[in-house]
């Protein structure tokens, strides 16, 4: 599903990748280490069509609505309610049945009650959690993880664990993280980066 | 068809969002009619009507400008646009919802501006009405495409202006010329070319300026 | 990037050395022509001849921007390697050649009718509103960092620039007839003769002139993008 070959990108006067080559299947798990500021995030954004790379051919075999991208940031309006930042992105994704679908999301991942909250009110895994719903929301065949652990509660990495658990095989993961022993057993595919 | 749904949800959250944090309008307000009140004072007695229409169009260019510097701020601090842009939807649909927007809280502080401006300087004619409307919807759609642009660079807020203005320009004069020439209906005109024309521009080249 | 021969960039068929001289004899033609050959203006004298230049500086700066727009498009359409720079290097030249227009401009102002600047002057107050924008071009390419987004925005806004021309010059069109009713009355020339041959050389002086100067910066900037290829491999 990706096929990317001598990845390279610039950032003004930094270089921050190099000759990178990723091959992930359908249905694999890619998992990208390495430490802060070697390029994951990059990387990640690139294969998410975020970004251009300024050097290197990348093939992604899905189309942008199919991908489902988590990033450093929740990618939420604060001034909105949890309720109708899954409305908006219901809508932009073209959802069928979209408030059942919200709903049992909101649900699983514990935001139920907390719907009609602003999300400046949310605490920070509250956040992450509903940053995941959103992800999760048009059921993208490749999901494109930035760190996902990294701003979760306790709660909420149960909740991914789960998720990750049900998922992998059926979907394709690109997964970020500094800890790698959390998804280690998922990975098919690893890419260290330096 | 879809896409003006995407527009429409988009524009919803916009108007939204300004409903809930009731920051830019009410600067506007205030802005807008501190500004005929500094013209009061810098305006010789005796001055002609050609001058103070004038000094409205300066008033709504840099209210505009207010709103504009505005419009990508929540996009921006939270990178929300990455999730905008990586929706299925077209791009030109995100500059496009913006605009609609950013018109409507122009407009809104219009309805406001107007009559105030009546009050303190000279009645607002038929035709310069006809020329705010129009300009407005020039200043929207270039205002909110250059904002956008802005919002990618290093300097932000104060290229705003910059890229703005000389864009601007002939907005100023065609809203100038509506409210004052004996013939306005040519001003008029000049509007509907430069918002066609303009609008054409922003909404193909948009893509292109939100992807790194 | 780097093309044939070890050469940088894309192989220009008319090499440097012959645009300089060519340039050089060009500007020393016309040169000579406008200030020795060409006839007296009726009633503005020896200090009309000022015109030849700013007439055709002017049109080579809307070549210029024309062809950036031109460069921007096939950058952001065929994404064409070297259109960035290329497109840059034209709006540059543009607006050097515009700051050109400004100078002689308010030198015959100043000479015609004792005021540096003369709002009526379409094409003058024309250039300012460019020279604005496009100096706002070169502020907006110097806050983003160098890549694939600074060359679309830098597109993008070449392309806004060109259609900004007709449209400002429409406007000014307009104005004038709003704020000066009194219009300052110029003798049309008879543009026969030695005149047409003065105006033609001066022209093609200054378009080879601006062509020159083209390839020697965009060669240096080619040159300059390779280093920095080369440094971030």
């Amino acid at each position: 599903m990706i096929a990317a070959r001598k990845l390279g990108r610039v950032f003004g006067e930094k270089r921050v990748l190099r000759n990178v080559d990723l091959d992930v299947p359908d249905g694999g798990f890619a998992l990208v280490t390495g430490p802060n500021g070697s390029g994951k995030t990059t990387l990640l954004r690139i294969c998410a069509g975020l970004a251009q790379p300024t050097e290197g051919e990348l093939h992604v075999d899905v189309s942008r609505e199919r991908i489902g991208f988590l990033a450093h940031d929740p990618l939420v309006y604060r001034e909105l309610t949890g309720l109708e930042n899954l409305e908006l992105y219901g809508r932009l994704y073209r959802i069928a049945e979209r408030k059942e679908r919200i709903g049992m999301l909101l649900e699983r991942f514990g935001l139920w009650d907390a719907r009609h909250e602003r999300v400046s009110a949310y605490s920070r895994g509250m956040t992450q959690r509903l940053a995941l719903c959103r992800v999760l929301l048009h059921e993208p065949e490749l999901l494109v993880l930035d760190e996902p652990y990294t701003a979760l509660d306790t709660q909420g990495a149960e909740l991914l664990d789960a998720q990750l658990q049900e998922l992998h095989g059926a979907r394709t993961f690109l997964v970020s993280t500094h800890d790698p022993q959390r998804v280690e057993h998922f990975a098919t595919t690893g890419l260290a980066l330096a | 068809m879809t896409y003006v749904a995407d527009v429409s949800a988009l524009a919803r959250k916009d108007l939204l969002l300004e409903l809930r944090a009731k920051d830019t309008l009410p600067s506007m307000l205030l802005f807008v009619v501190s500004v005929f009140v500094v013209f009061h004072f810098s305006l010789p007695s005796g001055s002609s009507d050609v001058a103070a229409s004038g000094l409205l169009w300066v008033a709504i260019i840099f209210t505009a400008l207010l709103a504009l510097g505005r419009a990508f701020v929540p996009e921006r601090e939270q990178h929300v646009l990455d999730a905008l842009v990586l929706a299925p939807c077209d791009r030109s649909a995100i500059w496009l919802a913006k605009s609609i927007a950013t018109f409507a809280f122009l407009a809104a502080a219009e309805v406001v501006a107007l009559p105030v401006f009546a009050l303190f300087f000279e009645p607002v004619s038929g035709p310069m009405l006809a020329g705010v409307a129009l300009a407005d919807v020039g200043i929207c759609a270039v205002g909110t495409f250059v904002g956008a642009t802005a919002v990618a660079t290093r300097a932000r807020e104060l290229l705003l202006p910059l890229l703005f203005l000389p864009l601007a320009i002939p907005l100023v004069i065609g809203g100038v010329g509506a409210s004052v020439a004996t013939d306005p209906a040519r001003y008029l005109g000049f509007l509907g070319l430069y918002d066609l024309l303009f609008a054409l521009l922003c909404w193909a080249a948009f893509e292109y300026v939100v992807v790194e | 990037m780097s093309g044939h021969n070890g050469k940088v960039g894309r192989a220009h068929r008319i090499p440097l050395p012959t645009l300089a001289v060519a340039t050089f004899v060009l500007v020393t033609l016309a040169l000579a022509l406008v200030f020795f050959v060409a006839p007296n203006d009726a009633d503005q004298g020896f200090r009309q001849r000022i015109f030849y230049f700013h007439v055709s500086i002017a049109f080579t700066s809307y070549l210029c921007f024309g062809a950036g727009a031109w460069k921007a498009l096939r950058h952001l359409w065929k994404r064409d390697p070297h259109a960035d720079l290329e497109s840059y290097v034209a709006v540059h030249q543009g607006v050097i050649f515009g700051a050109l227009v400004l100078l002689t401009g308010t030198i015959w102002a100043k000479t015609s009718w004792g005021h540096w600047w003369v709002w009526s002057e379409d094409q003058l107050v024309l250039f300012l509103v460019l020279f604005l924008f496009y100096a706002a071009y070169f502020m907006l390419r110097y806050s983003v960092d160098p890549g694939p987004q600074r060359a679309n925005m830098s597109a993008v806004y070449a392309l806004f620039g060109v259609v900004l021309v007709p449209v400002s010059f429409m406007a000014i069109r307009l104005s004038q007839r709003l704020i000066h009713p009194q219009v300052f009355t110029r003798h049309g020339a008879n543009f026969g003769g030695w005149i047409l041959v003065t105006y033609l050389v001066a022209q093609a002086a200054v378009l080879v002139l601006a062509y020159t100067l083209y390839r020697v910066e965009l060669t240096g900037k080619l040159i300059d993008a390779r280093l920095r290829e080369l440094r971030l491999a």
